[in-house]
């Protein structure tokens, strides 16, 4: 139950806050700040209560698994379950959640009602898409999500917002009506083999498809999943969306809208469609280099600070699909991590921009420059946010990175010795960061403020995180590793399978033996 | 024809009585207001009556009609589609200068002649309900006499919809000619030890899709749909987009589904060639739109397509995905088109683009109401259009049509970026153009909005928990 809880009180938080903020401006902001706080403290608690069973039962990877019917016509049930993987992105969701409320208090000023209502009900989409295990339900949320999304961003976006909210609402649905199309096409197909017609993802786990068939379903599901990561040629919506929307919308954009597609990937294509992604992953792991190459080199290239910081997303998330697509223990921890560790540095990094831009009125970071002797405070935290970006040992990402490499160097040298690559340039751009907009000649003569009260706890609580996470990882690597475990376990089994039958060289999986060869 | 075949037919002898009733009441002259709130209670009554007749279906009075689930689920659809036109008339036509009585006689024939299409079995029946939809709907488009925009619309719809009528008399003739006879099933019986259709057939097949075609707005008959759409009455305007396309469709259904039309090749290739042609057109064209009546207008073919979508694998799906569809069109359309009638004044109708601007922060329930019907047209989660677009993908993809499934699909992307732009008017900008307040009749416009609002509830209802009517659909049998 307490996972519809969750999504309750945040959908009830949101219409509440909604109805509320017709006659007073400020109450808004406290029903969304306590909604989530609350949400967050009932996860968390529920993480400590759970973390010492899971260690034990490794075999056992779900915690709560709730069901009921919903459309029973078509075998659709309402039904949410958690393992860790989803836990750990639930408690980030939340964590990131109180950040976006108390970052954006003072930057909405109107229409606070709506405005909260909108956030509220982008978490409950959120989290419904980490907590659905019906694909019918999964889809619901994840077109959920959108609709508040396009909102935030079109309503209190900067100047181009319509544009950049269009673009993100027309990449995402078109994507994920294809996802729809392959969610439906397997429906039927598990129905016809079986007889029993059923969206319900333990049931669909395991059916068989021919190989050709289940590689344009897996591209259905993996269209709608890179568009969101995003993945290079379909990133295009991403800087846009970024830099346009407000700080609160981009944090969460950064920080969980981009980690769905991460999760769709782990939790969906893997396991359902273990063979076909086995065939496309050289490709994945080829367009993820380029993704890592292609968005830090763009990242140096920019000059608006939060585009900057987005293409440095791109970047990152191309170390996700990389670590992914090893299919191995060590590189799919690594991508747990970076899912929490990106979230965090990222978008504290684009909270810093909100603050910035609220105080130099600009994102432009020829116009900035010197701030640190005005500014040491957020001068000292900037610092170990770019550090953190570029991967220094002692903070998180470098866990994340180190293990992805480390894992995918077993599947792929080539490719990773790319991809490490990848982190020299992302030293180059995260220190033209600092050096552009903290450090050099001051461009003009600012009277900036330091951080307020609010501020610091904002920098603080992100702060300590991301340093938690690069000296402590183990409880992140220890509760996501029972599903990590069953993922690997899928793919060594299919190792065996593979060599077993030694398959005819099609069309499909040519690539497979060329990319062997070349070893 | 004995007792019972009176009692089936009772729906369609109420309202053919309403609109006698109702002249006669114009005759003792009584006031708009009276006319109106009576015409409301007789649609109410005939609404009613489908609940009453529930128990004798299916019911076939031979040789021309016949009452089962899915022809009841049609007229009531048909029927609660008239009685919101209803409602949304009496502020529409309140503060115009013409004498607005007769309006309500032809709307209850025209919802008379879409609902005798629904029950229909026989081509003589097909196309007296035709007929009685079609000569009421002439005056109604024209019904403002003085705009100019209506009459052109008037004439426009006059000259092709008795065109239509020529090209369908015609087919009928010719199918008569092969088969010798005008009933679906005797039709079907003729048919049955055929493996391709005869070429007289075949040509007298055509001519009718011609003609229902026309009546549908499907690509390439569509090019009436957007003067028509624009120049009519606003109310009339959502008539003609539910009832009336929707009376015509429920027929063309029945006798593909009948004859089992879905055997032969060629006419499945027709239908999909008019079904990708119009969701593409139609949704590429309303993006160039800056008219509300227009882009509804363009959006209604490609929403025909997709109708045809779920109609072309003709399986048992089919039906449940139609039916479903087209509560879930009806609902949303009345609801959009619902909006534009409350926020048209005295000059003109609320049709520009840009006098949705701010809408939000003027009217914020209506925005809402507003907001809702478009992105259930869009077909987003929560709302009922989300859940019919489902139900037509599965009927499509469970057939294998995978290439009308995936040109659903990217045309309702094209769709969805002209919904965006409505959406993003009503919020954009500070202060609305539209004149505030001063409605003429303030208890009348509160009923207008409370009924839009129910309708938005049903909207998010259906989207959230369409259990209650995919169970009654369930055992709809057209054979």
């Amino acid at each position: 139950m307490i996972l519809i809880y969750t999504i309750v009180i945040l959908m009830g938080g949101g219409l509440l806050a909604f109805l509320l903020g017709q006659w007073n401006k400020s109450l808004p902001r406290w029903i969304a700040l306590c909604t989530v706080s609350v949400g967050f403290v009932v996860l968390v608690s529920f993480w400590i209560e759970r973390y010492r069973a899971v260690n034990i039962h490794l075999s056992n990877t779900w915690m709560i698994d709730y069901r009921h019917d919903w459309i029973p016509s078509f075998g659709i049930s309402f039904h949410l379950a958690i393992d860790g993987l989803s836990l750990l992105l639930l408690v980030l969701t939340f964590f990131l959640g109180i950040l976006a409320v108390l970052c954006s208090w003072n930057e909405v000023k109107e229409r606070a009602g709506f405005y909260h209502f909108n956030l509220l009900w982008i978490l409950a989409g959120i989290s419904g898409v980490f907590m659905a295990m019906d694909l019918f339900l999964f889809y619901f949320f994840w077109e959920i999500m959108l609709i508040p999304m396009y909102f935030l961003i079109g309503i209190w976006g900067s100047e181009n917002r319509v544009y950049a909210a269009c673009k993100f609402f027309i990449f995402t649905q078109a994507s994920g009506l294809l996802m729809l199309l392959a969610i439906i096409g397997l429906y039927f197909i598990h129905g016809r083999n079986t007889g029993i017609y059923t969206f319900n993802y333990f049931e669909l786990l395991g059916t068989a498809i021919s190989p050709n068939v289940a590689f344009w379903l897996m591209m259905g599901f993996m269209i709608a999943f890179v568009v969101k990561l995003p993945i290079v040629p379909f990133h295009t919506w991403l800087p846009d969306a970024h830099s346009e929307a407000p700080t609160a919308g981009s944090l969460i954009l950064a920080g969980l809208l981009l980690k769905t597609g991460a999760y769709g990937i782990l939790r969906f294509v893997l396991p359902l469609f273990p063979e076909a992604s086995r065939v496309f992953a050289p490709w994945a792991m080829l367009f993820g280099v380029i993704g890592i190459i292609y968005g830090a080199i763009l990242a140096y290239s920019q000059t608006d600070l939060k585009r900057l910081v987005a293409y440095t997303s791109v970047s990152h998330m191309g170390f996700v699909i990389l670590g992914i697509f090893a299919f191995n223990e060590l590189a799919l921890q690594g991508v747990v991590m970076q899912l929490v560790t990106h979230a965090i540095s990222t978008g504290a990094l684009f909270i810093m921009a909100g603050m910035l831009k609220e105080r130099l009125h600009t994102r432009d970071i020829n116009q900035m420059g010197g701030l640190w002797a005005q500014m040491p405070q957020m001068g000292a935290i900037a610092m170990l946010l770019a550090m953190a970006s570029l991967g220094l040992p002692g903070l998180g990402n470098f866990i994340a990175e180190f293990l992805i490499l480390l894992g995918t160097f077993k599947a792929n040298v080539l490719l990773t010795v790319i991809a490490a690559i990848g982190l020299v340039f992302s030293a180059i751009y995260s220190l033209r960061i600092v050096q552009k907009v903290f450090l050099g000649p001051s461009e003009r003569s600012y009277q900036v403020r330091d951080f307020s009260f609010r501020e610091i706890v904002i920098m603080a609580a992100l702060t300590l995180s991301i340093v938690w996470l690069g000296l402590y990882p183990q409880p992140v690597i220890n509760t996501a590793k029972p599903m990590i475990m069953k993922l690997e376990h899928i793919f060594s089994a299919e190792n065996k399978n593979m060599e077993k039958e030694n398959p005819s060289v099609t069309p499909l999986n040519m690539h497979k033996y060329l990319v062997n060869n070349k070893e | 024809m004995s007792g019972n075949d009176f009692f089936a037919l009772t729906p369609l002898l109420l309202l053919a009585g309403s609109s006698v009733l109702i002249m006669l009441l114009i005759a003792i002259n009584s006031s708009h207001r009276v006319i109106q709130l009576s015409s409301l209670l007789l649609f109410i009554v005939a609404f009613a009556s489908l609940f009453y007749i529930q128990k004798l279906l299916p019911y076939n009075i031979e040789p021309l009609l016949i009452v089962d689930g899915f022809s009841v689920f049609i007229m009531g659809l048909i029927i609660f589609s008239s009685l919101v036109v209803n409602i949304l008339s009496y502020i529409y036509f309140e503060e115009k200068e013409e004498s607005p009585k007769e309006y309500y006689v032809l709307l209850f024939l025209c919802t008379l002649g879409a609902c005798v299409l629904a029950v229909s079995k026989h081509f003589i029946s097909l196309f007296l309900g035709l007929e009685i939809l079609t000569v009421g709907l002439y005056a109604l488009i024209a019904y403002l006499r003085v705009r100019h925009h209506n009459v052109e619309a008037g004439i426009k719809y006059l000259v092709l919809a008795a065109f239509s009528s020529a090209f369908l008399l015609f087919g009928m003739a010719l199918i008569y000619l092969q088969t010798g006879s005008m009933e679906f099933s005797m039709i079907a019986r003729s048919l049955t030890s055929l493996q391709s259709l005869p070429p007289l057939f075949l040509t007298g097949l055509g001519m009718v899709l011609v003609g229902v075609g026309f009546k549908l707005a499907v690509v390439p008959f569509h090019m009436w749909t957007a003067d028509v759409y624009q120049g009519a009455p606003a109310p009339v305007t959502a008539f003609i987009a539910t009832a009336s396309k929707g009376g015509v469709f429920a027929v063309l259904f029945r006798f593909f589904i009948m004859i089992d039309g879905f055997r032969f090749k060629v006419v499945i290739l027709i239908l999909i060639c008019i079904a990708i042609a119009s969701m593409l057109i139609g949704n590429l064209l309303a993006v160039q739109q800056k008219n509300v009546k227009r882009i509804l207008a363009y959006s209604s073919i490609a929403h025909l397509g997709y109708l045809l979508v779920a109609f072309i694998p003709g399986s048992m799906m089919s039906i449940k995905a139609v039916s479903f569809y087209l509560m879930a069109y009806f609902i949303t359309t009345l609801t959009a088109f619902g909006i534009v009638t409350i926020l048209s004044n005295k000059e003109k109708d609320a049709e520009e683009i840009e006098s949705y601007k701010a809408l939000f922060w003027q009217h914020p329930v209506l925005a809402c109401v507003f907001s809702t019907a478009l992105l259930s047209l869009a077909g987003i989660p929560l709302t009922v259009g989300f859940v019919g677009k489902f139900y037509i993908l599965a009927a499509g993809l469970q057939a294998g049509f995978w290439i009308t499934a995936l040109i659903l699909v990217f045309s309702s992307v094209i769709g969805l970026y002209y919904y965006l732009r409505i959406i993003t008017m009503m919020f954009a900008g500070q202060k609305s153009i539209l004149s505030e307040g001063k409605k003429a009749n303030p208890i009348f416009y509160m009923i207008s909005v409370i009924a839009l609002s129910v309708l938005t509830l049903l909207i998010i209802w259906f989207g959230v928990y369409p259990s209650t009517v995919m169970s009654f659909i369930e055992y709809f049998r057209l054979k």
